[in-house]
């Protein structure tokens, strides 16, 4: 397959990750952590439909809020935060 | 910002591009928005994993003067001949996007369908298109332990694509008995093209067991999936795993076509045989129409761009074998009947609307759709009922009551800018910063 495809660099609450040109958001935030929000009565959650459906996925992407992260490609320097954090509700 | 076009195409996947493509061959302006970032659907996903049929329309799409706008979502119709879509993905903040239209092709194609059971909130459950999708968005899973459940033919193709990828498929769970799989059996057999699909994705699976009369009982960890309960008939047990990819066959994505006015029958939109919607402009390709697949979604294509092109004869030409596909469909809807068995796998504390936390046991009172809206707000979050409509509408027959604008949470500034937009539904806007 040739020369392997320069990896991209964004944070997730704060934390730097590298991932695959390609890569969701989603599955970024799945990578640094294990769940994508807490539900209102605060249990973790994570992508269930992963195609923009379920909501489950949202995320604050540069500063835009509820962003439907399983549909958005990471791009460099993209600045990811989880709703309330990934540690704790 | 506005556009314009002679035929608008919604919906990217197969349906969407062979309509786009085939109304864009005589000159007209045709535009095709889609709320992922590519051309695909999600049948279509992942780049170099694609079949050759995949291949051959994409690139007819990137030949043709087809206006793609990807990474659009519709969220609004303020009047006739006009839609409203916003920006996905972080860069454009408040981008949205005003779309005119002579005619309209909805190919909006379709969900999965969830039937909650206990621990079906827990990370690491997803739709068995959902892991595949995950998968193909960079999810790794070499080496990983999935269990594929559920119904369909869905099953076993993300069974071999997962596998293919280095998982370990620790079970393929088909919740219908192998009797009331057979004239689906008996219809591939006659469809070389699937049947050589079929082999070949068994054969990528062959390490893994192909049960039937099998579904989940329950999913368990604390936060997040270490395994999995199964039934199959009298038989009962567990399997650890990382993930479960559980998806019961699939629900049309009708919402623009139900706010555009367009009628529905059984809850798919109802069309004439050349696929013109009861709202006249506005025609209707792929899964919205009735589950019957890619090739069928092509056909279909083809058929509502010829027609929304005045080429009624061609068209017509083609509705022959339409007919005959349509057998595929009665044969995968009759296969996929869900066993009742499921109803019982919820309890009182199992959630059923995700986004409210609404519990299977407040929702049992209930007499309707509404009525469980109205006192249990279930429905009522950012999905809009897309989860829980399916599940309850299978647990209690509920029937999901009229769509309201917008059709997905939009962004306050869209909507200002939607203008006409008189049932604006607060339940449904997005915080704004």
């Amino acid at each position: 397959m040739g020369e392997r495809p320069r990896m991209l660099a964004l944070t997730i609450d704060g934390v730097t990750l590298e991932v695959a040109p390609g890569t969701t958001v989603a599955c970024a935030a799945l990578l640094a952590g294990s769940h994508t929000r807490w539900s209102v009565t605060g249990e973790p959650r994570a992508p269930l439909c992963g195609m923009g459906i379920c909501m489950e996925c949202r995320l604050t992407i540069d500063g835009v809020h509820h962003q439907q992260s399983c549909q958005i490609l990471c791009t460099e320097g993209m600045q990811v935060t989880t709703e309330g954090g990934l540690s704790a509700p | 910002m506005m556009k314009a076009f002679d035929t608008l195409v919604i919906g990217a996947g197969p349906a969407g591009i062979a309509a786009s493509v085939t109304a864009a061959e005589r000159g007209r302006l045709v535009g095709l928005v889609d709320d992922n970032p590519a051309a695909g659907g999600q049948i279509w996903r992942g780049g170099a994993h694609l079949p050759s049929t995949a291949r051959r329309w994409l690139d007819r799409l990137e030949a043709s003067t087809v206006e793609r706008l990807h990474g659009w979502r519709v969220f609004d119709s303020p009047e006739h001949g006009l839609l409203q879509a916003e920006r996905t993905g972080a860069a454009a903040r408040d981008a949205t996007i005003s779309l005119r239209f002579g005619n309209l092709i909805l190919a909006t194609g379709a969900r999965e369908r969830f039937v909650p059971f206990p621990g079906w909130t827990l990370p690491n459950v997803m739709g068995a298109g959902g892991l595949d999708a995950m998968v193909s968005g960079g999810l790794p899973i070499a080496g990983k332990r999935v269990v594929v459940a559920g119904t369909g033919p869905l099953l076993l193709a993300v069974a071999a694509h997962l596998a293919a990828r280095g998982a370990e498929i620790a079970a393929i769970c088909e919740q219908a008995k192998a009797g009331q799989m057979m004239p689906l059996a008996l219809h591939l057999l006659a469809q070389p093209g699937k049947l050589r699909q079929g082999v070949q994705y068994r054969w990528t699976t062959r390490h893994s067991r192909y049960r039937t009369n099998c579904h989940v009982v329950a999913a368990h960890g604390d936060d997040q999936l270490h395994a999995v309960e199964l039934r199959q008939g009298q038989e009962h047990w567990t399997v650890e795993c990382d993930y479960l990819a559980c998806g019961f066959h699939l629900i049309p994505n009708t919402e623009l076509a139900a706010l555009l006015g367009c009628r529905l029958e059984n809850g798919f939109v109802a069309t004439s045989e050349l696929l013109q919607s009861s709202v006249p402009g506005v025609w209707c390709a792929g899964e919205p129409t009735g589950i019957g697949g890619v090739e069928l979604s092509l056909l279909e294509g083809r058929l509502a761009g010829l027609a929304a092109d005045d080429r009624a004869q061609e068209a017509q030409r083609l509705v022959p074998r339409r007919r005959t596909a349509l057998r595929f469909v009665r044969a995968l809807k009759s296969a996929c009947r869900l066993n009742s068995q499921l109803r019982t796998l919820a309890d009182d504390s199992t959630i059923v609307c995700r986004c409210e936390d609404v519990h299977f046991g407040s929702l049992r009172e209930r007499e309707s759709w509404r009525d469980a809206k109205l006192h249990t707000r279930c429905g009522m979050g950012p999905c809009q009922g897309r989860v829980c409509g399916g599940a309850t509408e299978f647990l209690f027959g509920w029937q999901a009551d009229s769509v309201r604008s917008p059709i997905f949470p939009a962004r306050v500034s869209g909507l200002a800018e939607s203008t006409g937009s008189a049932h604006i539904d607060s339940n449904n806007l997005k915080e704004t910063v």
